[in-house]
């Protein structure tokens, strides 16, 4: 039952980290509430379907179809992820000032929170499709009732670091607050990114340039609690490979480059209507 | 000297584990089993410096997850199934790995030299 729970927390806990930050980050939107728990729950039912789909998807592209699905699950999160921090960067000063903000926020926020449930959706059911393999094969094997209270336990202890995480934010004074979201859903692309170079490398379609770059899992192991937290926050590998590297720093360099380039829309302007 | 070197290696290796060179002449194949949710061999040596297809061969009814943080690798496993998992080329060292579904007794580890 112990290990059930800290397997499911483990897994839980990447999608509950996102989830508490997406949460915060689209606090001003109307819709909001609805958009991520459809997301969550279209992820939620997307876990089922691939974890039974799983062997079979093993099987494509000779034998690298499970590498090549997280790649592209991972890619599609950090094109969302990467309109999404252009797209604040052209409404915060709408949403800081947050009397101004809604009626213009209302048309476009729909599509950016759709972006963002979608992210919502792929992240659990990236993480919940492993969980559902465990659960299944872990029942079929008996005890089903320690499997089902462990896992009830770690979810629950997984949203709520979540939750935790979100209400952490919302202590932000609102003049920080959207840059500072912002960047965290930055560090959440680029770690993607560093995520999507492990898997085509470990399917052999990129070279790993060295491996590992660096070791520094005597300073901050990744088994440990902070040092997953890290790796889901902020992209932390204790030893990643060079291409791990070049995938998170040109992300974060394309991303800060687009949102430089990107003009903050002029508060006096008329909401635009297509 | 190079073609010494690699010839005392590979000489080193088919005395020491299980190589299967016969589908990718180019990559080195490492063969592991997981049998009632335990790793066969238990200890792989592959040479240091060199790219290895790691094929984990799951017999047991149930999936298994192939995870290793040192290798910086995971991938499940389906039951009755095969999978690939590419690593290195890896610095002389020990590489533990686990499969993370059964973590008490699916345990091992790579040792490159």
């Amino acid at each position: 039952m112990f290990a059930a729970a800290l397997i499911v927390l483990r897994e839980t806990l990447e999608a509950a980290l996102l989830i508490g930050i997406v949460a915060a980050a689209t606090r001003a939107l109307p819709g909001r509430t609805r958009w991520l728990a459809a997301g969550l729950l279209a992820g939620l039912a997307g876990s089922i379907a691939v974890a039974a789909g799983a062997e079979r998807v093993s099987t494509w592209f000779d034998g690298a179809g499970q590498e090549i699905f997280n790649a592209a699950v991972l890619g599609v999160a950090i094109a969302m992820l990467g309109w999404h921090v252009i797209w604040m960067r052209v409404h915060a000063r709408e949403l800081a000032g947050q009397a101004r903000s809604l009626a213009a926020a209302v048309g476009e926020g729909q599509r950016e929170l759709s972006a963002l449930a979608l992210v919502v959706a792929l992240t659990v059911l990236r993480e919940g499709s492993e969980t559902v393999l465990f659960l299944y094969s872990s029942a079929t094997a008996g005890d089903w009732f320690g499997i089902a209270s462990g896992g009830a336990i770690g979810l629950a202890g997984g949203v709520l670091i979540g939750v935790g995480l979100y209400a952490g934010l919302l202590r932000i004074p609102l003049r920080w607050f959207f840059t500072a979201t912002n960047a965290l859903v930055l560090l959440l692309a680029a770690g993607m990114a560093s995520q999507m170079a492990r898997f085509l490398v470990q399917a052999d379609l990129l070279p790993s340039l060295a491996t590992p770059l660096w070791n520094t899992s005597n300073w901050l192991a990744m088994d440990s609690l902070p040092g997953r937290v890290l790796q889901v926050i902020a992209g932390y590998d204790a030893n990643p490979s060079g291409m791990q590297v070049v995938f998170y720093t040109s992300t974060l360099v394309i991303l800060l480059g687009a949102m430089a380039h990107a003009r903050t829309s002029p508060t006096t302007a008329p909401a635009s209507h297509p | 000297m190079r073609f010494s070197l690699s010839k005392a290696s590979r000489l080193l290796a088919v005395l020491t584990l299980t190589v299967d060179l016969s589908a990718h002449a180019d990559t080195r194949e490492v063969l592991l089993v997981i049998r009632d949710h335990v790793f066969v061999p238990g200890e792989v040596k592959v040479p240091a410096g060199e790219k290895i297809r790691l094929v984990v061969d799951n017999q047991d009814n149930t999936a298994e997850e192939f995870e290793s943080h040192e290798l910086n690798r995971e991938k499940v496993i389906g039951p009755k199934s095969k999978a690939s998992i590419f690593i290195g080329p890896l610095k002389p060292g020990r590489y533990p790995f686990f499969g993370e579904f059964h973590e008490k007794t699916a345990r091992g580890a790579i040792v490159a030299e």
